[in-house]
């Protein structure tokens, strides 16, 4: 095994083949801030210099794929730039992040499990509501399903298990816990998170010129909104 | 001006080109043909450039009334194809016209077939592709496979000067004992006997097989005791073979961006062609190779389809 700092990160990054188009190259154990902003500063460094057979660099919690044309490249040669790139990253920091604002109107309709979350931990609405819109939740990485983003920061007061018997159908822009996460569904799909709320943004629209709000290595921040604010809102956005 | 009406669509008919390449960081997963090979050869017998929209058939074929003078072709699974209720051969262009009737019916070998026509099926463009990715009822023909009734259009484009054929030996077979080549890794070093179980063993195609994934059943691949039963969530690549609890591998395919379990194994890229062409009961072997390799078969892929459109241009 590799040396393995005290944050969690390797002194070394492991390489790991994924087929004959894919390279894995992973930065540390487990899921850390540190070790994310390695996978993402890396990225960045990447693309500055994009090689000409890397067709895509995807970072995730602790590692990132590169996806190579083999007519032009392979893994041989993708290394030395990958330890140059780590080389002159040394002593650099993460660039400033984005802090993406979404607005949530919480609980009632929108929010049909916020009563389990409440009881599971004697809280209030409103002290569900405080406790989850507080924070900034680093994204890690997106995936799973288009503009899903995969959060850290939940705080800890808020934990509560999935449902037992996942939805069939949990509606465009609902806001849910499941265990030590919270996130947004950005497309209606089936799914067993505590839904506590909604967002009126259109989190992934295929036809805008940026279909994504936001990317990893940005910061989330939930606003509190109305009903009202919600309706307005959810018009504006319908009429883009 | 319409070119063709879906009289009845088949198993599970949708528009495809090569793939959505680069949003697989935003969780919009590649999709595309599944069968390049074949894919790209229906496009060239046409007239097409290799990157065009074409129907992709799976199991049970379409259906279709002609509505304009065109050129088509099909290749992939043999599926049996009538024109006016007439034969005609796959691997071939044809010339059709309108109020002609064509149906492709049930397949006898592989799986996927693909249908070019001249100048390509014309849907809006979706993030680059046209492809379909029905999970997230994305791109093609409104984001679904296609239905009875529904009316395609094509790009302009001349038609042939004269009809074309890929010659019998270029064409592939599709075995129901199907030989896939597959490198170790990303997550080998969670194995040991399991790999060895991987590569020696027949494993079966489960009805559970998608453009998502093919689950297969045959014996257990066990992770190390030592190491644990999932991973952190990580991006997938087609052809990563994932090992979740229940220790029965899924090839993972075109229409999954994450996930959370232990890969084996990746199927080379030349071989997803062959994941893609068996059906619920054949038998895949898996053999090891490695990069090297691997990259060699690819290069002789591009030559092969090189020669074949130098072949078909002549």
């Amino acid at each position: 095994m590799e040396a393995v700092k005290e944050s969690g990160l390797y002194a070394k990054p492991i390489y790991r083949l994924a087929g004959d188009r894919g390279f894995l190259v992973e930065f540390g154990k487990g899921i850390d801030p540190r070790i994310n902003s390695k996978v993402r500063t890396m990225a960045r460094a990447l693309e500055k210099n994009k090689h000409g057979g890397i067709r895509e660099i995807i970072p995730t919690y602790r590692s990132l794929l590169l996806i190579y044309d083999p007519e032009i490249t392979n893994p041989d040669r993708l290394c030395p730039l990958i330890e140059q790139a780590g080389n002159t990253l040394e002593n650099q920091e993460d660039s400033p992040c984005n802090i993406v604002e979404i607005p949530v109107c919480y609980g009632g309709d929108f929010g049909p499990d916020m009563e389990n979350v409440q009881k599971a931990h004697t809280l209030t609405p409103q002290q569900v509501i405080t406790l989850h819109s507080s924070p900034e939740y680093l994204i890690y990485m997106v995936g799973f399903t288009p503009g899903f983003a995969f959060l850290g920061g939940l705080d800890e007061k808020l934990y509560t298990p999935r449902l037992e018997t996942p939805r069939m159908l949990v509606p465009e822009g609902s806001v849910g816990i499941a265990n030590n996460q919270t996130g947004m569904y950005p497309v209606a799909s089936p799914g067993g998170w505590q839904i506590i709320g909604r967002t009126p943004l259109k989190l992934f629209a295929p036809d805008r010129s940026n279909p994504f709000l936001y990317k990893a290595g940005d910061k989330i921040k939930f606003m509190p909104i109305s009903e009202q604010e919600y309706d307005l809102l959810s018009q504006k956005e319908n009429n883009l | 001006m319409n070119a063709f009406k879906i009289l009845a669509p088949g198993g599970f008919t949708s528009v495809q080109d090569r793939g959505r390449f680069g949003y697989q960081q935003m969780g919009v997963p590649v999709s595309g043909a599944l069968d390049s090979f074949a894919f790209t050869l229906a496009n060239l017998l046409v007239g097409n450039h290799e990157n065009q929209a074409v129907l992709e058939i799976t199991i049970m074929g379409p259906s279709l009334e002609i509505q304009k003078k065109m050129d088509i072709a099909l290749t992939g699974a043999r599926m049996g194809m009538f024109l006016n209720n007439n034969p005609v051969e796959q691997w071939k262009s044809i010339r059709v016209k309108p109020g002609d009737i064509l149906t492709i019916s049930q397949v006898q070998s592989g799986c996927r077939a693909y249908l070019a026509v001249g100048g390509g099926i014309k849907v809006p463009e979706v993030m680059g592709s046209y492809s379909t990715y029905a999970g997230g009822k994305l791109g093609g023909f409104r984001g679904r496979p296609l239905e009875k009734g529904d009316e395609l259009t094509t790009h302009d484009t001349k038609l042939l000067d004269k009809q074309r054929s890929i010659p019998q030996n270029l064409i592939p077979q599709y075995p129901s004992n199907a030989t896939i080549r597959a490198i170790p890794g990303p997550q080998d070093d969670y194995f040991n006997e399991g790999l060895t179980t991987l590569f020696a063993t027949e494993y079966m195609v489960t009805a559970k097989a998608d453009r998502m994934g093919y689950r297969l059943q045959g014996n257990a691949l066990p992770i190390r005791k030592d190491m644990p039963k999932s991973i952190i969530s990580e991006p997938s690549m087609p052809g990563g073979i994932q090992i979740p609890p229940d220790e029965q591998p899924i090839i993972l395919l075109v229409e999954q961006t994450v996930g959370g379990y232990a890969k084996i194994a990746t199927v080379i890229s030349t071989d997803q062609s062959k994941v893609a062409q068996t059906t619920p009961g054949d038998m895949i072997l898996f053999e090891r190779t490695d990069l090297q390799t691997a990259h060699a078969v690819y290069m002789e892929k591009i030559n092969k389809i090189a020669k074949i459109k130098e072949l078909l241009w002549g």
